[in-house]
């Protein structure tokens, strides 16, 4: 397949159509309404069902719906859409439900503002709703990444039955970069626990209740049982230029990026920087974090909040190994001079060794 | 069934097939609802799994049980069932029939659940006139929670947060939701009917049945309000509570039908069928074959690429198509690319403003805060961005005058009316092509077939292309031109 | 009970599915339903059949909020069956007198 000049927003529709995600679901919201005007455009022509519901407590429910009939669906929302779904994830996931909902995040709390923050990690991560559940929450940090993580999400939601949020921000929802899609598109199947109209469907129930005491202890033991198989089978991270640094940047998505940057100029002047950026953020790449205690003197993370992944690494590391972090809010991005500045200051604290040297900017072109 | 019977009787009236033998679901007593001595939901049950009988439906239909005491409706009957949150009902059973046209959805629910929790759902649903059936069972109170005050809550009556009986000052007044709906366009058929009496239980099961016809026939939204005894916290008698519906709850609610346009609609003219999987990946016009690179970067420009550039200015200037083509153009010759816009509050004050990367290498950060180009269309962007250009870059400037404070050492700067310029072209609005032409020659690392190919990409209009192409030109030249009066 | 001629209905309360709500008492015409004396094993007064008088009208059976509880029989009319379906009884498929 050829690559394409492409819109994150716009890649997330087409993977997922292309995933078999035949049934879409939403309510507009900046920065995610651009998800649910590519779906009402190409649900249609592929013989999928598009519609705007009128709130995204409709939406999730339609989901909800839509799953309950064996259907591959997905919605695409923001922090106060997300927090209006949460009812419906919840029960979902006490359902076994799958589905995929982008999370485009925006700046909160209340109306915040529509500018990119990082802030709906511990809605999305943590999970907002009431109960015993996660959802599984993937991070891309590029518009290939948007497209191929929606394939993966509906393979992961699929396989383990549950609810899977892409957590993105407005930058990566925003972007253009080349994509390249895969030239295979999966077919619609009918799972066997689906309630579907048929009459080899009728006898499933899909439903959230368990009304006994053990019987609800044995589901939400079986959740757990779900759980850490996702947790040891799924998690992922990528590790850049990380073998052997001694200060370790930590971010996800549109920071990932800007920390490769800071990596590379770091590195330049003879700093020993690397990055670990977390792929999954539930189930959380922990052993990576583990592994990488063992040659880092320090974990720097940063984040566009104040402060919500940070305490996962902390959990990962537990207590190994200091953790830094530079937070930046309101929509505001972290410079690569500030988080340079950090690593400078990190490394003249735990690598007194290295002296940083000034390095020139490499631009060559043909005038 | 026990105990032989007479041989000269045959079964008029025995429980319908639609209702589970057995009800398994529930833990002990399976012969039995879980439904107090005397309960509206029962009736509205055996009416409905009759109805679900004699049209022969059984197994395509799907019923939605809610949260209220009918929270475990699936206990009995024996269809595909799907169990929702409260009052979410008409959300779920619009999914399930969207993506599954064949299937009978029917969504149960009580008052508290339709008329208040769920009033967004139901309204909804009702005006998109989807085509499912809705039992709405109205029993003027929130039963399983123990008798506290519903919308439909009579005025007087005693409820546990209406421990005064319910006013009209602080409560309102109760929600007649038929009537509500029935404002609609889209409903089929909306009608209330009761369990007072014989009479109204005879015309109640014969409105169900309708109801649920008219969606195995196609026709749209129907829903049927059923006034239902809830004996245990009225706290009366069966026999009184059922009384109580006929002799005072049906003055609050009239019974009556109050739409039916069963006879006016037709079925929907078939579904749209889907096209072949393997037609999808066209569809999505995702691209086939190979990189087919419209051009290349010529071989002498070996060297590693990293161009970055600022463009920014007022919307409508052409500031983001700009950075397209620019990308577009890098991604054909074979360059890594990324374009970011600005969006947000910033769009909506009218400035506009991206970032674009093409590289020989991955790109690491889309994000340009130290251009090695900035186009700045206008004063604002060049005091926005201007002191971030990097030394030795350069800043493309559109008004004759550059604006002496921005003026840095080490920075190149190419100030012109560009939008004269264009003008001269043929169109001030190409001013934007102009600048992009000043800027490929800057860079010229880009392939002209690479350039073409973007812009025939980015622009649809053959007027424009053509437009835009001599823009180009003509920004070229005046690079050239500048390049010429400085050597000299 | 007139031997001669039999009831046009019989009905069948199954006593453990009765809840004892008298709604059956209170909707047959004839009034052929009453609440019995004996406790069934959920500790209600379940209805019986008083033995004679039932129609066949199937009103009660509406009435009832209990899936099972009751069942009508009707009287086979032997003039309009055809002799071999006389004696086989027909579930479920008579329309209901209410309906
Ligand atoms: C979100 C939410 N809020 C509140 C409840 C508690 N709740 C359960 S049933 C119910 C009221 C049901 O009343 P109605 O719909 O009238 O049904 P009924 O029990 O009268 O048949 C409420 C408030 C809930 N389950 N979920
Ligand atoms: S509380 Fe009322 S509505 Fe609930 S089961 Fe008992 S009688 Fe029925
Ligand atoms: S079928 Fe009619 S007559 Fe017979 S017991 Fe029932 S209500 Fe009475
Ligand atoms: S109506 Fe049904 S449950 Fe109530 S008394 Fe009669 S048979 Fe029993």
């Amino acid at each position: 397949m050829r690559k394409q000049l492409m819109k994150g927003n716009e890649a997330i529709v087409k993977s997922a159509i292309l995933s078999g995600c035949r049934a879409f679901y939403g309510y507009p919201i900046t920065p995610a309404s651009e998800i649910t005007e590519a779906a009402a455009s190409c649900m249609p022509k592929t013989g999928g069902v598009f519609l705007q519901a009128e709130s995204e407590v409709a939406a999730i429910n339609m989901l909800y719906g839509a799953s309950s009939a064996g259907v591959r669906c997905m919605t695409a929302s923001s922090g106060p859409g997300i927090s209006l779904m949460q009812e419906g994830i919840s029960y979902m996931a006490g359902a076994e439900l799958p589905c995929v909902i982008a999370d485009i995040t925006r700046g909160g709390p209340g109306l915040g503002n529509i500018a990119a923050e990082q802030s709906d990690y511990h809605q999305v991560v943590k999970g907002g709703g009431h109960g015993n559940y996660h959802t599984i929450v993937l991070a891309p940090h590029s518009v290939q990444e948007m497209a191929d993580l929606t394939a993966l999400a509906f393979e992961l939601a699929d396989k383990y039955r549950n609810p899977v949020v892409l957590l993105a921000d407005g930058f990566i929802g925003q972007m253009m970069e080349p994509v390249e899609f895969s030239d295979h598109a999966v077919a619609p199947r009918l799972p066997a626990w689906a309630v579907a109209g048929t009459p080899e469907s009728r006898g499933n129930l899909i439903s959230s209740i368990y009304l006994g005491c053990d019987e609800l202890e044995a589901h939400v033991r079986k959740l757990e049982a779900k759980y850490r198989r996702v947790e040891h089978d799924e998690a992922r991270a990528e590790d850049w230029n990380a073998d052997g640094a001694e200060i370790l940047l930590v971010g996800y998505g549109i920071v990932g990026r800007i920390l490769k940057a800071v990596t590379a100029e770091a590195r330049a002047f003879g700093l020993n920087v690397g990055l670990l950026r977390p792929i999954t953020l539930y189930p959380f790449p922990a052993a990576r974090f583990r592994k990488f205690a063992t040659q880092a003197r320090v974990f720097a993370v940063v984040e566009m909040s104040n402060g919500q992944m940070v305490d996962d690494v902390r959990l990962a590391l537990n207590g190994a190994r200091p953790v830094e972090f530079l937070g930046r809010a309101g929509g505001n991005v972290p410079t690569h001079n500030e988080v340079l500045a950090l690593v400078k200051k990190l490394a003249r604290q735990y690598c007194p060794a290295h002296e940083p040297e000034e390095m020139a900017h490499v631009w060559r072109s043909g005038s | 069934m026990s105990g032989a019977v007479d041989p000269d009787y045959t079964v008029a009236h025995s429980r319908p097939k639609a209702f589970y033998e057995s009800f398994e679901r529930k833990e002990e007593l399976q012969h039995q609802t879980h439904y107090c001595p005397g309960c509206g939901h029962g009736i509205v049950h055996k009416m409905l799994a009759r109805a679900i009988d004699e049209l022969g439906v059984q197994d395509r239909t799907i019923l939605i049980s809610p949260v209220g005491c009918s929270v475990f409706a699936y206990y009995y009957f024996d269809v595909g069932n799907v169990q929702a949150a409260h009052g979410r009902a008409p959300a779920v059973g619009t999914g399930i029939k969207r993506s599954r046209p064949g299937s009978i959805v029917i969504g149960y629910q009580g008052d508290g659940d339709l008329s208040a929790i769920g009033s967004a759902e139901i309204l909804h649903a009702a005006n998109r006139g989807e085509n499912i059936t809705v039992i709405f069972v109205n029993n003027a109170i929130y039963s399983m929670t123990g008798g506290q005050m519903a919308p439909t809550t009579l005025l007087g009556q005693k409820s546990t947060t209406t421990p005064d009986g319910r006013t009209a000052e602080h409560e309102g007044h109760p929600l007649h939701m038929s009537e509500l709906l029935a404002t609609l366009g889209a409903p089929v058929y909306i009608g209330r009917v009761g369990l007072g009496d014989n009479r109204q239980i005879a015309q109640a099961t014969r409105a169900i049945k309708r109801a649920v016809e008219n969606q195995v026939r196609g026709l749209g939204f129907s829903l049927v309000e059923v006034l239902s005894p809830c004996p245990t916290i009225w706290k009366m008698q069966p026999v009184d509570a059922q009384h109580w519906v006929r002799d005072v709850m049906e003055k609050t609610f009239p019974l009556g039908v109050f739409v039916d346009r069963t006879n006016e609609m037709q079925p929907p003219a078939g579904t749209n069928t889907a096209p072949a999987i393997g037609e999808i990946p066209r569809i999505l016009g995702i691209c086939a074959g190979d990189a087919g690179l419209a051009g290349e970067i010529p071989t002498s420009q070996t060297g590693e690429l990293d161009l970055r550039v600022r463009v920014s200015g007022f919307g409508g200037q052409g500031v983001l198509l700009l950075g397209e083509v620019l990308a577009e153009a890098g991604m054909d010759a074979g360059l890594e690319a990324s374009w970011l816009p600005s969006y947000g509050p910033e769009i909506r004050s009218g400035t506009s403003n991206c970032h674009v990367r093409l590289a020989s290498s991955p790109i690491d950060s889309p994000l340009v805060m130290n251009p090695d180009v900035l186009v700045a269309m206008n004063e604002p962007s060049l005091k926005k961005f201007g002191a971030g250009v990097r030394s030795g870059g350069w800043i493309l400037y559109n008004g004759a005058m550059f604006p002496p404070e921005y003026v840095r050492e080490g920075v190149h700067i190419l100030a012109r009316d560009f939008t004269r310029e264009a003008d001269a072209i043929g169109d001030p609005r190409a001013a934007n092509m102009v600048m992009l032409g000043v800027l490929l020659e800057i860079a010229a690392a880009l392939p002209q077939a690479s350039i073409d190919a973007a812009l025939r990409q980015c622009v649809k209009q053959p007027k424009w292309i053509d437009l835009d192409e001599r823009a180009l030109a003509r920004g070229r030249a005046l690079l050239r031109e500048f390049m010429e009066r400085g050597a000299a | 009970m007139d031997k001669l001629k039999p009831d046009r209905g019989l009905l069948k309360i199954d006593e453990n599915e009765c809840k004892g709500c008298g709604l059956c008492v209170e909707a047959c015409p004839p009034r052929a339903i009453r609440i019995g004396d004996r406790l069934n094993h959920c500790g209600y007064r379940a209805a019986i059949y008083t033995g004679a008088g039932c129609t066949g009208c199937g009103i009660c059976f509406m009435a009832c909020p209990e899936p099972g509880a009751i069942t009508v029989f009707r009287l086979v009319d032997r003039r309009t069956l055809p002799v071999s379906d006389s004696h086989v009884p027909v579930e479920g498929a008579v329309p209901c007198a209410s309906n």
